[in-house]
């Protein structure tokens, strides 16, 4: 028994700092939720324990279904758009001298500006009146409102996550075709590899780390958007640009229904949780699901 | 298959003005058809982008690159059905081994039942046959780099093949058994194959013809032989040969050699050669250095600075007592090893010394 080396419980004070921060950052604000979510507070005074009630009344809430499948179409049209789109105008980008410098800073200008500012600019861009898109597209002859049509307020708000957006996919896309040796392309045009070769053999498995990276960062934000909407459409018309946060604040600052508020936004924390672990665990399999193949031949 | 002549100059600078900014000078040169070449130089001697040129990877600034008489300067590798085989091993991450070694083939559309023969051929050459099915990116450097040279060989009309460093990555035992692999192939192929090395025992167990270069210049092409005995220039005295060439500054007058404050008496076979007047450098291989009697007129007194034995041979470091110069010697093993400080003479003129002036060989 004198072999195995002693216990020392005094170590458990080293990860005090880290349990502290976690706590405070994390498990309290937290746990305030869970509590909000298990109780009816009436007043300050009265409150009762209502137990799992406000997630069942949730969870039916016809709202918030619609609200979820706007969310998850819209965050799947993100992708779809902003990562194709994202790796195209990584491809077109010159790889060195000062017109690489040049268009870089060019295409992150957009990464630059804060949400509220993209809402305004895009409020003021679309005014058909004012504004250089709206009046363009009416003297178009197109009937174009994106405070009047469900459609165009929609569409309005996805082209916005776009063009705020896509930069990024494109920064990351760029940083992973330079990381890519020149004897690479060397090797493949000695093979006489054709372009779209060279992009789906070379290109596209040297970027899988960036993209699956990309994927992720656009899938979790588009997922929880909030500001730019609110400031274009505030959710409008109707209920068509009301995504799950927008949703979510309405019912908890609104209409101060704590309760259900709070039992939303956990399911909604761990329905985000959820997918990106999905995700992460397709994206994951997709690079190796050749090595599988192979090894059932 | 194809003879390949190079008459070209090449510089990466737009508008070069001088031989510094060149990283290849004007040179001629000619691969024959079925050839087994190496080029031999220090690192950025040019060897590389004279490979490139070759495979159409780069266009010479200046001169031409011809394929059996054909100018295919403006050509694309693909046009010029060349392989070549990079320093660093290059697979296609998602592709199993097998798939790896097609891809040239399915490029050029062959059939795929010939692919498949063709493929099993090679993968039973370069020993890969038990992991053709699995995925290249999974497994170790060196087989990767073997499937680099798979791909290289792995098309059969190839106009040349082309090795930049292949080895580099490889460990010493399999790169012994490689290289005897790529002669084998040599061999039984007939292909030209042109071998980019700083390796010397490399590059003269691989070629039959090996072109020494040295800051873009090829200073001489020849056979291992010839690079051995007779270096056309100090450059190649050096570089070939371990340790390398003595070079002994030396002054010619009359009949006579001046050599480390001594006077030498040349022996008839060199005097017959008819040495210019004046300043020389005097080149012999520590090979042929030999112990001699003193007061021999051939030789020179040295003190012994460093006497190794290496188990083949002994290795002597000796100094010349009048000036600095050093004199490298290689003794047989049987003979009493000289001890450290002791004055020995050394024999430098000889059948296989060799003189050179502005370091180019006279011949």
């Amino acid at each position: 028994m004198s072999a195995i080396k002693p216990i020392n419980q005094k170590a458990w004070w080293l990860v005090l700092p880290v349990v502290i921060c976690v706590a405070f950052s994390a498990v309290l604000p937290l746990m305030t939720v869970v509590n909000y979510s298990l109780q009816d507070i009436i007043s300050p005074e009265r409150r009762v324990f209502v137990g799992t009630e406000w997630f069942a009344a949730v969870m039916r809430d016809e709202d918030l279904h619609a609200a979820l499948w706007r969310q998850l179409t819209f965050s799947l049209a993100v992708l779809t758009v902003e990562i194709p789109l994202g790796i195209m105008l990584a491809l077109s980008m010159p790889a060195r001298g000062w017109k690489a410098s040049a268009v870089l800073v060019i295409v992150a200008l957009s990464l630059l500006i804060p949400w509220n500012v993209v809402g305004t600019i895009w409020q003021i861009f679309g005014r058909t009146d004012i504004g250089l898109l709206g009046a363009m597209l009416e003297k178009m002859g197109f009937d174009y409102s994106y405070t009047g049509n469900a459609t165009q307020a929609w569409l309005t708000v996805l082209t916005m996550d776009v063009w705020h957006w896509t930069p990024l996919v494109a920064l990351l896309c760029y940083a992973g075709l330079r990381s890519i040796p020149d004897a690479y392309y060397q090797a493949a045009r000695i093979d006489g590899a054709s372009k779209f070769a060279v992009f789906r053999y070379i290109q596209l498995p040297k970027m899988r780390g960036v993209l699956m990276i990309a994927v992720l960062l656009r899938f979790m934000d588009s997922f929880m958007i909030y500001t730019e909407p609110f400031v274009l459409t505030g959710g409008g018309p109707g209920n068509a640009t009301t995504f799950l946060s927008e949703f979510l604040t309405q019912k908890a600052v609104g209409q101060f229904d704590v309760g259900p508020a709070a039992a939303f936004s956990l399911i909604y924390f761990l329905i985000i949780l959820l997918l990106c672990f999905i995700l992460y665990n397709w994206m994951q399999r997709v690079g190796t699901a050749d090595k599988e193949g192979a090894g059932h031949e | 298959m194809a003879r390949i002549d190079l008459d070209l100059a090449h510089s990466y600078l737009p508008d070069p003005q001088q031989d510094a900014d060149y990283a290849l000078l004007p040179l001629q040169m000619c691969f024959e058809d079925g050839g087994a070449y190496a080029l031999l130089g220090p690192s950025g001697c040019g060897k590389t982008t004279m490979l490139n040129i070759m495979s159409g990877l780069l266009a010479p600034s200046r001169g031409s690159v011809k394929f059996d008489g054909e100018d295919v300067t403006q050509r694309s590798p693909q046009q010029r059905n060349i392989a070549q085989v990079f320093q660093f091993p290059v697979i296609y991450d998602t592709m199993t081994v097998a798939d790896n070694l097609a891809f040239p083939l399915r490029n050029r559309k062959m059939p795929e039942a010939q692919i498949k023969k063709r493929v099993g051929e090679i993968a039973e050459m370069l020993e890969l046959s038990g992991q053709l099915n699995r995925r290249a990116a999974d497994l170790a450097a060196d087989a990767k780099q073997k499937i680099s040279l798979g791909r290289g060989l792995v098309r059969p009309d190839v106009s040349a093949v082309l090795f930049d460093e292949p080895l580099t990555v490889i460990d010493p035992h399999l790169k012994w058994q490689l290289r005897r692999k790529l002669k084998q192939i040599h061999h039984e192929l007939k292909l030209t194959l042109i071998y980019v090395t700083h390796d010397q025992v490399e590059a003269l167990t691989f070629a039959d013809q090996v072109m020494v270069m040295t800051r873009g210049r090829a200073v001489q092409v020849g056979s291992a032989d010839a690079l051995f005995e007779r270096p056309q220039h100090t450059f190649v005295g050096h570089f070939i040969g371990s340790p390398g060439m003595n070079f002994l500054p030396a002054r010619a007058v009359g009949g006579t050699l001046e050599v480390a404050g001594r006077t030498l008496a040349l022996p008839p076979n060199l005097a017959l050669l008819g040495l210019p007047e004046g300043d020389l450098k005097l080149g012999i291989r520590p090979e042929y250095v030999a112990l001699s009697a003193a007061g021999d007129p051939a030789a020179l007194p040295v003190v012994v600075m460093q006497a190794l034995d290496i188990g083949t041979h002994i290795l002597l470091t000796g100094q010349s007592a009048s000036s600095n110069l050093t004199i490298k010697a290689r003794l047989s093993p049987e003979l009493a090893a000289p001890q450290r400080g002791d004055t020995v003479w050394l024999r430098v003129l000889e059948a296989h010394t060799c003189f050179y002036k502005n370091e180019e060989l006279i011949p």
